[in-house]
């Protein structure tokens, strides 16, 4: 077992594709689709990595993250955020709410299990 | 060779797909099971009349099963492949297309879908920033891009994938693209409604030469005694934006000049005598040669059938005015060809050039040209003459000893000839022959 990727994303079909990868490398995937309680979702799950899309119903993904990095029990938590804005100035906005690593959509599926991958030293 | 070798696979293949049994195929293709079945593992090789024998059964063409899938297909697929990134076996590529077509064919239409919505999304991303309803649209649709990309890339993907995900993700990726194409409808209509004005027709320019194409660069409401630029305006100039109309008139007000000074009864004569000949005609009717050139240009079919072609640019280089003919393209945008004898003229102001050229690729006795670079507007005093060019074209006259023509193009970028030291961007087109 590689670990426990929690995946915030509202799309049911980039759920179902994620979670189809990274599973088949050996990862427990846990989902979640609500911008609103996706911050106490994470605190009660604590995953290995968090991926984390931007645009969520009810809060946006910054703010979500926002809280997680002032929380000290998740300060150091990897977290891939998805996006699909790729201006320099959505990629400043996630650097400055504390993601790791940053990734515009349409992405490669073989990106994704990378980062997974590198932000986990797995 | 695979090409060669897979050829029992393809029987296999079909024959499983329309359901029909190794016996009773070998029956009816009157050989043997056993054999039959070597055949399909590709352990004898096929042809002739037994392979036409075993097409007529599975009911297929029977290079679907000699060659498998068409070229393009294979190409598209590679070119997903090395696009998606993946790690698909490219050395197999011709056993995936030919054993599954239709997983194949998706694979390549989603590819195609993906690309041209990438490209649609690209050029969008400016203006998604401004409206948030073009937001929210593009959004939408990026998310379900990237939903079909993903599930794409999975079933694209070498190996065994479970019968029941494939079939979901298959389920998915119609979904979505049904979603997709909901979506990027909804933000045509959106657009089209959004562009109703300025943007519909491009740049004043672009709205100029419509115009004069439109009216066959003719206008006869100049052509009479009593002729009015704004009689031609209110009909030549009412869906035009207000910086188009203001060329088209310049343009109106230059041709009613050049229709009163040389009207059509008075070229006529001339005209059957000389041909579209600027420089004879210029000779006959004592006239400004650049002045018979536009003159010549706008003349009706029943008195020149075989129209001339007429660019006109400013010191810059900028068309200014163009009519192609179809022998003599000229680019819509951009610079064109350096090597026109129009651009030459403004070398050598007040020279009248007149010599054949040619087009590549094209043909044929080819085309005359005259070109003339004459100062626009008022002699200024201790200052530089803002000169202007004008190039007719017209279809090559009789004479007794043709030069060689020169060699022209209609920009650098459609055009063929490999060495050519005045290029200045690199071609589309594959060298000519």
């Amino acid at each position: 077992m590689a670990g426990q990727v929690l995946l915030i994303e509202d799309e049911p079909n980039i759920i179902e594709a994620i979670k189809f990868i990274l599973s088949r490398a050996g990862w427990d995937v846990a989902t979640h689709s609500n911008g609103v309680d996706a911050a106490e979702v994470v605190r009660a799950r604590a995953p290995d990595i968090l991926i984390l899309d931007v645009m969520l119903p009810g809060r946006s993904g910054y703010d979500i993250l926002r809280e997680l990095r002032d929380d000290p029990g998740f300060a150091d938590l990897p977290v891939l955020m998805l996006t699909a804005r790729g201006q320099s100035k959505d990629r400043e906005m996630a650097e400055r709410a504390g993601a790791s690593r940053f990734m515009t959509k349409p992405f490669a599926n073989a990106d994704v299990l990378d980062a997974v991958r590198a932000l986990t030293g797995a | 060779m695979p090409r060669d070798t897979l050829t029992g696979s393809r029987i296999r293949e079909r024959r499983v797909a329309i359901g029909v049994k190794q016996a009773d195929l070998a029956r009816r293709a009157g050989i043997s099971a056993s054999y039959l079945n070597l055949i399909e593992h590709n352990r004898r090789r096929i042809g002739g009349k037994l392979l036409l024998d075993i097409a007529a059964v599975l009911d297929v063409e029977p290079t679907m099963l000699t060659e498998g899938a068409g070229a393009a297909l294979i190409a598209t697929l590679r070119e997903t492949a090395s696009e998606l990134g993946g790690a698909a076996e490219l050395d197999r590529v011709d056993e995936f297309a030919g054993r599954f077509p239709g997983w194949a064919q998706l694979l390549a239409d989603c590819r195609a879908r993906i690309v041209t919505l990438e490209r649609s999304v690209e050029t969008l991303t400016d203006r998604m920033t401004h409206d948030p309803h073009l937001a929210a649209s593009l959004h939408e649709m990026l998310s379900t891009v990237t939903a079909i990309h993903s599930t794409a890339s999975i079933l694209a993907e070498p190996g065994e994938i479970d019968p029941d995900w494939q079939t979901r993700f298959h389920r998915n990726i119609h979904e979505d693209s049904a979603r997709l194409a909901e979506t990027s409808r909804g933000l045509v209509t959106y657009l089209e409604a959004d562009e109703a004005d300025a943007t519909r027709t491009g740049t004043p320019q672009e709205e100029l030469d419509a115009a004069l194409e439109a009216t066959g660069h003719h206008v006869p409401e100049l052509e009479t005694a009593g002729g009015s630029v704004d009689a031609a305006m209110e009909r030549l100039g009412q869906d035009a934006s207000l910086s188009a109309q203001g060329l088209l008139r310049d343009w109106l007000t230059r041709y009613a000049a050049d229709a009163r000074a040389l009207p059509l009864d008075l070229v006529e004569t001339p005209l059957r005598r000389h041909g579209p000949d600027p420089v004879a005609l210029a000779h006959a009717l004592d006239a400004d040669p650049a002045r018979v050139m536009r003159r010549l240009a706008t003349l009706p079919p029943d008195l020149l059938p075989e129209p001339v072609g007429l660019a006109i640019c400013d010191a810059s280089g900028t068309l200014r005015y163009r009519k192609p003919l179809p022998d003599f393209p000229m680019p819509r945008f951009g610079a064109a060809c350096p090597l026109w004898p129009l651009y030459h003229a403004l070398n050598r102001p007040g020279v009248l050039l007149s010599l054949p050229v040619q087009q590549p690729g094209r043909t044929g006795p080819g085309l005359w040209a005259e070109a003339l670079a004459v100062p626009r507007g008022r002699i200024a005093v201790n200052d530089e003459a803002i000169y202007e060019a004008q190039m007719l074209v017209r279809p090559h006259p009789l004479v007794s000893e043709t030069p060689v023509p020169r060699p022209v193009g209609v920009a650098c970028r459609v055009c063929p000839r490999e060495a050519c030291a005045a290029r200045s961007e690199p071609s589309i087109l594959a060298p000519a022959g």
